[in-house]
């Protein structure tokens, strides 16, 4: 059930993703219906090549979608100049950081980028909310660390802490968990999971970690060949939703337990 | 590895640059004594060698190495590619085509270029003319290309381009033409009068501006260019922006120099390995000091001081400047970029 107090950060209607060209246009996913409310954690999981990469590449205004329309805080999203949705929308990829001499400081201050003057300078209010995000990731030990020193769960803390320094309503982290073990899983998302309610940002990422998103996210968007059901983990698990993500053949889902099982 | 301020750092530099500026006006052919330096310098006295042969030249050197350096920085930044350097984007092969045809092509076209027409002025137009073709051809695929490694392809093959065009030319000149072409291209610091030295300047100082302006940009790219656009920067605007400054840069020196090899390639590793930064707002000035003090030492050894003899810059640079990047490397053993 939807709470209706809830502010909607971002809202699509029957948007269509995919690729056009001249010749053809090959649409990933159709019908598109999703609301994200304000202080939420939400998951979108799905299996490899469902679409979840180029959803979160239209959310995100890296491509046009085909058809439908994607609402940021009731906004036209194609209606954003780029400084505005910079202010508004913070983001952590998959890819590699050009360059890793920066130190953790440095990468995070660049999260400011949007805010400070033509030759960058950090004002005291830029440096208390890069603090403030170094702070929230529990990074204060590690940040005069070159980039380059540190593990791949540090890397993604500090990331993170870029996105949150950069002070936007909504975070979206395209699957932060991969690359790192099993511990360090659970805590990336467990720190999501505090972000979102502490700080009241919308957090968005995909991730594989099914069953770490059904016990940590308030929301989950499945993404399947026939349909995109975005709902709270228990409601999903008692539709009986997981069942549909993968093939039967090798894996089903365990409803009392919230994880798949090997057949 | 803490953030240690550069201060003492650039105080260092700051002073040997004014060492080495001394120094370079003072060694040469005729040693003049550093008395007599200062006393011209300060309008003192007339020496006629120093106001109009050394300290043009000492100028033009300060130019050709900060500037040089800073192209070479540029493109490192924008092609995440630590081999890139000012000439990676065939600024200096076009710059060798302008001079080739008009050097060596008068033989073949004959009429018009006739020898005779050769002056200091039109290898400096020919070479000018042939680097902004280049840069504008570059410039429109670029505008067409997402990708900025596609970019440096594009680059480098305009530069095969050129240089095949250039061998062609070789092949069908005189050997007196060919050793003039050659002589241009071992680059050459002195034989600026006062006037092209201002234009020189002018020009160097456009191109300084756009890089200061773009000092936000380069430290957002090495984010990635994705990440640069979801802090709201216009990738497109910048690239262009800079690879227009490189150019300016580049296109000038190798006009009024000849291509000076090695230095852009060179000075922005070494800085970085000096200040172990990536940060654009240490390393513009650090690169601009750096490039210049290295220039004026590379051009007080290639006047061989005291003998008649003056070696070509561009042999100098290398060899000079090879060893320390090589030994800088291995005594760190780990890159900064």
């Amino acid at each position: 059930m939807k709470e209706n107090n809830k502010h909607i950060i971002l809202k699509t209607e029957n948007l269509s993703i995919g690729y056009q060209s001249k010749k053809a246009t090959s649409v990933v996913a159709q019908h598109i219906n999703i609301e994200l409310n304000q202080g939420e954690l939400i998951g979108l999981v799905g299996a490899n090549g469902i679409g979840k990469s180029t959803l979160l590449r239209t959310l995100t205004s890296i491509q046009q979608p085909i058809a439908g329309t994607i609402q940021l805080n009731d906004r036209h999203l194609e209606d954003y100049s780029a400084i505005e949705l910079a202010k508004t929308m913070s983001l952590v990829l998959t890819e590699q950081l050009m360059s890793k001499n920066l130190s953790v400081f440095e990468l995070i201050a660049l999260g400011r980028q949007p805010y400070t003057n033509w030759v960058g300078n950090l004002s005291e209010y830029d440096l208390s909310v890069i603090h403030k995000a170094i702070d929230q990731t529990n990074l204060s030990e590690l940040k005069h660390r070159k980039c380059f020193e540190l593990s791949d769960g540090q890397l993604q803390k500090a990331m993170i802490a870029r996105a949150l320094a950069q002070d936007t309503n909504l975070i979206i982290l395209d699957e932060p968990t991969t690359h790192l073990d099993m511990y360090h899983k659970a805590y990336i998302l467990k720190l999501l999971q505090k972000l979102a309610k502490d700080t009241n940002k919308t957090i968005l990422f995909s991730s594989h970690e099914i069953d770490l998103a059904i016990q940590l996210c308030d929301t989950m968007i499945v993404m399947t060949n026939h349909d995109i059901i975005i709902d709270s983990p228990c409601n999903l698990i008692e539709k009986s939703v997981f069942e549909t993500l993968f093939p039967k053949d090798l894996i089903s889902f365990d409803k009392s337990t919230g994880n798949f099982r090997v057949k | 590895m803490t953030n240690k301020k550069p201060t003492y750092s650039f105080l260092v530099l700051s002073i040997l640059l004014l060492i080495c500026f001394l120094a370079n006006i003072s060694l040469g052919t005729a040693s003049i004594p550093i008395k007599e330096v200062f006393s011209s310098l300060l309008g003192v006295t007339d020496n006629y060698i120093i106001q109009n042969y050394r300290l043009p030249k000492a100028i033009t050197a300060i130019l050709v190495g900060s500037g040089l350096g800073i192209s070479g920085l540029l493109m490192q930044t924008l092609f995440r590619n630590p081999l890139a350097g000012p000439f990676v984007l065939g600024i200096s092969s076009g710059a060798s085509l302008g001079v080739a045809l008009v050097i060596l092509g008068s033989g073949l076209f004959g009429g018009v270029f006739a020898t005779a027409l050769i002056s200091k002025w039109t290898i400096v137009i020919a070479a000018s003319l042939g680097s902004f073709l280049v840069l504008l051809a570059v410039l429109l695929v670029s505008s067409k290309v997402r990708d900025t490694m596609a970019i440096l392809i594009i680059g480098l093959m305009f530069g095969s381009i050129t240089a095949a065009m250039v061998s062609v030319l070789s092949y069908f000149s005189s050997a007196e033409q060919l050793q003039q072409y050659i002589f241009w291209g071992f680059g050459s610091l002195g034989n600026l009068s006062w006037n092209e030295v201002l234009i020189f300047f002018c020009i160097y100082l456009f191109g300084i501006g756009l890089t200061i302006t773009s000092i936000k940009a380069l430290n957002t790219f090495l984010l990635g260019e994705n990440y640069a656009k979801s802090l709201g920067l216009n990738i497109k605007k910048s690239r262009l922006i800079i690879i227009v400054a490189t150019s300016l840069l580049a296109g000038t020196i190798t006009a009024f120099a000849g291509p000076i090899a090695f230095i852009g390639l060179a000075i922005p590793h070494m800085t970085r390995q000096l200040f172990n930064t990536s940060n654009h707002k240490i390393l513009l000035p650090a690169v601009f000091l750096f490039g210049a003090v290295v220039m004026l030492i590379c051009d007080s050894i290639a006047q061989l001081p005291t003998s008649d003899y003056t070696l070509p810059i561009n042999a100098i640079t290398s060899l000079i400047g090879a060893p320390v990047v090589v030994w800088l490397l291995v005594r760190k053993r780990k890159m900064v970029f």
